[in-house]
């Protein structure tokens, strides 16, 4: 997993609200067994027509948008399936930041796995950057995770919010799972005592 | 000890340790594996040198992309072959218990830990898939992960999380004829929205959902994760404690009594404290459907598509409308007698047995409408064996339904069942979202009742009309 520490980008606005993984990545694009390459379908059914033309009108379709680093969009984005090729397919595209007033939970953590930064802002503030980044190249974000804040191109600086252990993984580009190894111990105890406890316990096994 | 609601008490008895930020290694009971996503943890594991921890609580099945036709031929679709090909040369490797496909026991990995005991009260439960909720009518806390936490279960049997708020959903009374859990579950949807549960667990509960069934409170459980909610779950009672007795990865004889003597002590404490908590009357919910393109656009089947010019809010506004325009419909239409072209009954939210012979009910004796294509796929091997002993193939094949073999199917069109664009659906599934079953299709949610009812006479019907 790369490392997210700052990043300044042309930010793509995307008004719409309960924006779902099947928008993000439609299921028939799920028959991968990797996680690169899903970028050409992000947003498959906004982007393209029916004989796979691009919608001209679609903000990602439109320069300087194609090379958006950032997505802003209103309430409850990722909602839907949990798929963690929705997070893939923007990180394929060139996005790991997006910015939204609200988030479905599942996509909310599976952004920060893969090293997206899931940011929460009120509706207003949403609104006011999706007008930065109608300028295109021109209102190009900075986000600056060690100091949790995005910058806007006239240099306003707003806060946000973060969990701390996320904030180090995203920073440090570490995985969960190295991180929970260290608990090994604990986890074996933690079996151990439910095996004393609870020996009814069953085990799959098929012979 | 502070009183306790059942999700506090299974959270509890699961949290291997607490980290410094409140997070928590919570254990995993049972962890089930899919061909979609699971591949990229396999590769994972492979890259980092990791086994399993415990193959003997994991459970791996392909639903989600075979073919719900015959099944002795190869795969057609390349892709789909390859993720079916590649689950099975990664159980193989990691030693991971493997439904096949031609095995009796396959089917929709949410029908399928219930009907064979390996999904159980008190558990946790995982698997790469949002409708993991579905366990949680077992008793059990389950939810869906992504495939990052699939790899992470994998290699820790663990998962990290933080706990969720307790949401209380009650429903009291008798439900009327022809409404059944999926009505009330689609109600409890169009009441909260889809952002209603977004972090809380749901526990439901009242005298309605004590009274349901094991599928009826699979279905309900199941589109929790349509209500935003993590997870959704049911206290279990005698009559889960009766449905498991028996099955065949279930706890037997003497193991039985004591896991049921543990069981009963999951019922949330007299004076828990619930976050939210939100009351609905049986008596309240007729049969009912979505009209949008969002599980929230519940209307009762005698109703009328809404006006978008009644919205205050622009955005609303908008959405509304183009959901309207997607769907082909008109503001202010009556949904009863909308034409459909197609017909699915199944999916992990109502394939069961008792789903597929509410169906039947209404089938029997009466034929498909000309030109209207109905499909029933049932949830697994298990339940379509089942339903052709007690002839409910026949009575669907007779009244020119196809009778296929068990899988996801048009839930989402990753297999060839798909729709065409334009095409209207009255579909038993879940999701209504653009494109879910099909570029382009429309998809109406509903029961299986009002699913058939909309195949015999070929338009949106009330089912109350047909029994
Ligand atoms: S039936 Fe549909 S909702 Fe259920 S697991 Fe399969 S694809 Fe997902």
């Amino acid at each position: 997993m790369d490392k997210f520490t700052v990043l300044t980008a042309i930010a793509a606005p995307l008004p719409e609200a309960n924006i779902d993984t099947d928008k993000i990545i439609p299921a028939r694009f799920l028959k991968t067994t990797k996680r690169s390459g899903l970028g050409v379908h992000a947003f498959d059914g906004m982007r393209y027509n029916q004989d796979g033309s691009e919608k001209p009108d679609f903000v990602l379709n439109r320069e300087p948008y194609r090379k958006a680093g950032i997505l802003i969009t209103h309430d409850n984005l990722g909602c839907g399936s949990s798929r963690e090729h929705a997070p893939w397919a923007l990180l394929d595209f060139g996005i790991s930041c997006v910015i939204a007033p609200s988030f479905a939970d599942i996509f909310f953590n599976n952004c920060f796995k893969n090293g997206i930064l899931p940011i929460r802002l009120p509706r207003e503030i949403c609104d006011a950057l999706m007008d930065d980044a109608r300028l295109g190249a021109n209102g190009r974000l900075t986000v600056d995770l060690e100091r949790q804040v995005v910058v806007r191109p006239d240099g306003e600086e707003i806060a946000f919010e973060i969990d701390p252990l996320r904030k180090r993984l995203l920073l440090e580009g570490l995985d969960d799972i190295g991180q929970t190894l260290q608990h090994a111990g604990a986890i074996s105890t933690f079996e151990a005592a439910r095996a004393r406890h609870q020996p009814w316990q069953p085990r799959i096994v098929i012979d | 000890m502070a009183a306790r609601t059942l999700f506090d008490k299974i959270w509890d008895s699961h949290v291997v340790e607490r980290l410094e930020d409140g997070t928590a290694i919570l254990y995993i009971d049972r962890h089930l594996v899919h061909e979609v996503t699971s591949p990229q943890a396999f590769e994972g594991l492979r890259i980092s040198g990791r086994r399993l921890r415990r193959p003997d609580a994991t459970i791996a099945v392909v639903d989600h992309n075979v073919p719900t036709s015959d099944r002795t031929l190869p795969i057609e679709e390349p892709e789909s072959r390859n993720q079916i090909e590649t689950l099975e040369r990664n159980v193989r490797e990691f030693g991971v218990p493997y439904f096949p496909l031609l095995s009796e026991r396959q089917g929709i990995v949410h029908v399928v830990g219930p009907e064979q005991g390996i999904s159980l009260p008190g558990m946790t439960i995982v698997c790469g898939d949002s409708h993991t909720s579905t366990h949680g009518a077992m008793g059990a806390l389950a939810f869906g992960i992504g495939t990052s936490e699939v790899e992470h279960v994998m290699a820790t049997q663990t998962l990290l999380q933080k706990p969720a708020l307790n949401m209380k959903v009650v429903v009291e009374g008798t439900l009327g004829a022809g409404v059944t859990a999926k009505d009330v579950m689609l109600a409890i949807i169009g009441t909260i929205g889809t952002a209603g549960g977004t972090g809380y667990v749901i526990e439901f509960a009242g005298s309605t959902i004590r009274g349901l069934d094991m599928a009826g409170r699979m279905t309900i459980c199941n589109m929790s994760i349509e209500a935003g909610a993590r997870a959704g779950l049911v206290a279990p009672d005698e009559t889960t404690f009766e449905y498991v007795r028996g099955r065949p990865f279930a706890p037997q004889g003497e193991a039985f009594e004591q896991a049921v003597a543990y069981w009963k002590t999951l019922v949330g404490d007299e004076d828990a404290q619930y976050d939210k908590i939100v009351e609905l009357r049986a008596e309240d919910i007729p049969p009912v459907l979505t009209w949008g393109t969002s599980p929230e656009t519940v209307i009762p089947v005698s109703g009328t598509v809404p006006d978008p010019a009644a919205e205050t809010d622009g955005a609303k506004r908008a959405q509304l409308q183009r959901m309207l325009d997607y769907m082909g419909l008109e503001a202010g239409q009556k949904i009863a007698g909308v034409p459909v072209d197609v017909v699915f009954i199944g999916s992990c939210t109502n394939s069961r047995i008792e789903d597929l012979r509410s169906a039947a009910a209404i089938v029997a004796g009466r034929h498909v409408a000309a030109g209207v294509r109905a499909m029933v796929v049932p949830g697994s091997g298990i339940v379509k064996a089942q339903a052709e002993r007690e002839g409910l193939d026949r009575v669907f094949l007779d009244a020119g339904f196809e009778w296929r073999e068990a899988g996801c199917s048009m839930c989402l069109g990753m297999n060839p069942d798909r729709l065409t664009p334009g095409q209207r659906c009255a579909s038993t599934s879940n999701r209504n979202f653009e494109g879910r079953q099909g570029p382009g299709g429309r998809t109406h949610l509903l029961s299986p009742a009002m699913a058939a009812a909309a195949a015999v006479t070929g338009h949106l019907t009330d089912v109350r009309e047909l029994i």
